[in-house]
């Protein structure tokens, strides 16, 4: 579903990620784990299409097409979703509004006509149960004034909306409670199936006990430099960075 | 879900002002220029009584000794005012009697604006006049308010069946000397809209109003009068067009609203008048003054989504003379290009208990500059007066202003005055998690622009905040920068 090779990109004239590989196939949880500032968000970023990054080489294939060639919101519409580390607010306009207007947008990208307000409604309160998102929030403004909890939750509730192939979670689960961790993570499981892929970025080897990846890797200092089963997660959690950082330091 | 941005921005593909049209009616104008007699042939025209030819000399006598002001923040070239014509009706011999009298022609102009009577009689209950040039044209719904003792007609109309009502409120909130436009307003106006409520009657439907300015060099100079006597409430919108031209148009209007006890009116206004072009050619020079007089209990409320004219020069304002007297102003007003506004209010607090809301929400894009000026002002009885002012600004480029001028008078230690003002940029942020959602950047930014005049628009009643909307939309397309 999508091959990341060798990519390089910078912003600001600053090297970030430094010919970073990666692949993701359908069905699969992966997680990428990796110290503070290492690139993580950076690669969700590039992903994503944000303009700010330059590309200065490598590529990336998502179900066949130049991921990298794409406009945002192309990208978007072709089942990339992010849930973003900070979730921005959009004053005024209500998380419904917004998800119509994301919805329609999609559909017509796809040839299908707009959505009707009732299947549309009965569609927000299927998802909103799966995250046992509070019907208030729904009709709220875009995450104006959500708790930190509440904008990540939300951001999941978007996912489950938008029904992507592949979702990338920039530690959407830190700022969650232990409740609410565990409802996020039941969520995502939940929307899971072997067509669809998802990255999961975190810090914390807790939710990967909740959300069992496939593949757990490791981000530093631009690339990947390290892979392995989920225990490597728990590895990662006892001994911390510095041995990869001693192996990898240059 | 009451309606969603998206719905409305489907059929807005093109980004040129679309209601860029002219009309070709045959047409009977007075020659260039201003002198007494072109006062009197006007009047003449309107086969007007002689206290109103003797009201315009006196008005006109008044304006030649004035000067234009200078201290708002705009700059323009200055009109030439002998090389306009001040009068100009679509050349029509007998009256209409009814709906299917009128001109085909001028229900083709109306249908193009989005307005066809036949339409809005049949799906929303709106009664509405049409002012094309000095002219009103149509006006439906009479029989319907006349039940009901409301008076909904022209200006000219209602000189004529109504003159003790305009006798004594003509001029009694704006009076000739107010200033430079009013007075020369006052000297010409052709025609526009009465209103009268009478004691205790809340107008069933909204009233509603469309100004367009379709000759060439004419100036439109329309008078608004509303009164809502005791007891009453009237909701009142009006909405404004011209054709493109190159050179630029002038529209001078006067507004006066006169709340008596108890009573209510809300005056909403979606003016899109033509903007210019790209560079900044052509365009209608917008002076309006409008003010709303609230006796004791009333209320006023002003609503206004601006989004047209090359130079915009408005406050309307509240005089808040009765008791606990309430007075509102929502405004949103968006620049794009070389356009300019100078818009504001004035809340002139009189009786005990007043109160005052301000919200107002500037768009500047382009290399435009949009201002908000304004006033609030409590006198000496004025005891326990409370204001609320907010004023936001929205840039959506780094080569436009935003520019605040708030003046704060108070005579009475017990008032109340809150201001708030902010300033900020369209963020990139949010513009960057809208695309990521799927949404278009044009899209996205109608939809901020939207959330972030929310509260203006909520004003407006359903109809109006429709298209109120999709003139943001249009009036935004491409311009982030
Ligand atoms: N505009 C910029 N100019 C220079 N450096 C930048 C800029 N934006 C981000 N960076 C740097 O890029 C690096 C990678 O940041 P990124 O947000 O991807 O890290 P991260 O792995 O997500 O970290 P965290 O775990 O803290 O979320 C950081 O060192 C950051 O300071
Ligand atoms: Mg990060």
């Amino acid at each position: 579903m999508l091959k990341i090779t060798n990519l390089h990109a910078s912003i600001d004239g600053k090297e970030i990620l430094k010919g970073l590989n990666l692949e993701v196939k359908a069905g699969e949880i992966h997680a990428i784990m990796g110290p503070n500032g290492a690139g993580k968000s950076t690669l969700a970023s590039v992903l994503a299409g944000r303009e700010e990054y330059e590309i200065t080489e490598g590529s990336v294939d998502f179900d066949g097409t130049d991921l990298l060639e794409m406009a945002t919101e192309d990208r978007a519409r072709e089942g990339l979703f992010l849930a973003f580390q900070y979730p921005v607010e959009i004053p005024g306009v209500s998380n419904v509004n917004f998800l119509r207007t994301a919805l329609n947008e999609i559909r017509e990208y796809r040839g299908e006509s707009s959505i009707s307000a009732k299947d549309f409604m009965a569609l927000v309160k299927e998802k909103s149960a799966i995250v046992e998102l509070d019907a208030k929030l729904a009709s709220r403004s875009v995450n104006e004034g959500f708790s930190g909890g509440e904008k990540k939750r939300n951001e999941i509730f978007q996912m489950a909306m938008l029904d992507p192939k592949l979702a990338i979670l920039d530690e959407t689960d830190s700022g969650l409670d232990i409740d609410a961790l565990r409802i996020v993570a039941n969520g995502v499981n939940t929307l899971k199936s072997d067509k669809n892929a998802t990255i999961v970025i975190t810090h914390y080897q807790r939710l990967l006990d909740y959300i069992v990846p496939d593949f757990v890797h490791v981000l530093y200092d631009g690339r990947i430099v390290k892979s392995g089963p989920k225990e490597l997660a728990l590895e990662l959690e006892e001994k911390g960075y510095d041995w990869i950082k001693a192996e990898f330091a240059h | 879900m009451s309606y969603t941005e998206n719905d409305l921005a489907k059929d807005l593909e093109n980004s040129e002002y679309k209601f860029g049209f002219t009309t070709d009616i045959e047409s009977d104008r007075a020659p260039l220029g201003l002198n007494e007699d072109i006062i009197r042939f006007i009047s003449a025209k309107k086969e007007e009584p002689e206290w109103l030819l003797d009201y315009r000399l006196k008005c006109f006598k008044i304006w030649s000794e004035m000067t234009e002001p200078s201290w708002a923040h705009i700059s323009y070239p200055k009109p030439n005012f002998q090389g306009i014509s001040y009068y100009a009706a679509p050349k029509q011999t007998k009256k209409y009697e009814s709906w299917d009298d009128v001109d085909p022609e001028m229900k083709e102009t109306m249908a193009k604006l989005g307005i066809s009577l036949e339409e809005q009689q049949r799906l929303t209950g709106v009664a509405v006049d049409f002012v094309m040039d000095s002219v009103s044209v149509a006006t439906s719904f009479k029989a319907k308010l006349q039940e009901l003792g409301i008076i909904f007609c022209s200006f000219s109309d209602a000189v004529q069946e109504h003159p003790e009502l305009v006798k004594q409120y003509m001029g009694s909130v704006v009076p000739a000397t107010d200033n430079f436009y009013a007075a020369l307003n006052s000297a010409v106006f052709t025609d526009g809209s009465f209103c009268y409520i009478p004691k205790g009657v809340r107008c069933p439907m909204e009233l509603s109003t469309y100004f367009r300015i379709n000759e060439a060099n004419t100036g439109q100079f329309e008078r608004t009068l509303v009164i809502a006597d005791e007891g009453s409430y009237v909701s009142y919108l009006e909405g404004c067009t011209a054709p493109q031209r190159d050179e630029n148009q002038l529209h001078a209007a006067v507004v006066e609203l006169i709340a008596l006890k108890d009573a209510e009116i809300k005056y909403s206004t979606v003016q899109n008048w033509y903007p210019g072009d790209k560079n900044g050619l052509g365009g209608i020079f917008n002076f309006v003054t409008k003010r709303g007089i609230c006796e004791t209990n009333a209320k006023i409320s002003w609503t206004q989504v601006e989004t047209g004219s090359a130079v915009t020069w408005k406050y309307p304002s509240c005089i808040l003379k009765g008791d606990n007297s309430v007075g509102e102003f929502y405004s949103v007003a968006v620049t794009n290009n070389y356009q300019q506004a100078d818009t504001g209010t004035k809340m002139i607090h009189l009786g005990k208990n007043t109160k005052s809301t301000i919200i107002s929400k500037g768009i500047s894009a382009g290399k435009s500059h949009n201002s908000y000026r304004g006033l609030v002002q409590i006198h000496k009885n004025a005891h326990n007066a409370r204001n609320f002012s907010q004023c936001d600004s929205l840039l959506m480029t780094d080569e436009c202003g935003a520019h605040t001028f708030p003046y704060i008078e108070c005579k009475n230690p017990s008032a109340k005055i809150e201001h708030e003002a902010t300033t900020s940029k369209i963020g990139e942020d949010q513009i960057f998690y809208c695309l990521q959602r799927g949404i278009s950047e044009e899209k996205a930014i109608s939809l901020i622009v939207n959330g972030y005049c929310k509260e203006v628009l909520n004003q407006l009643p359903m109809e109006f905040a429709v298209e109120a909307q999709k003139l943001l939309t249009i009036s935004l397309e491409g311009s982030v920068g």
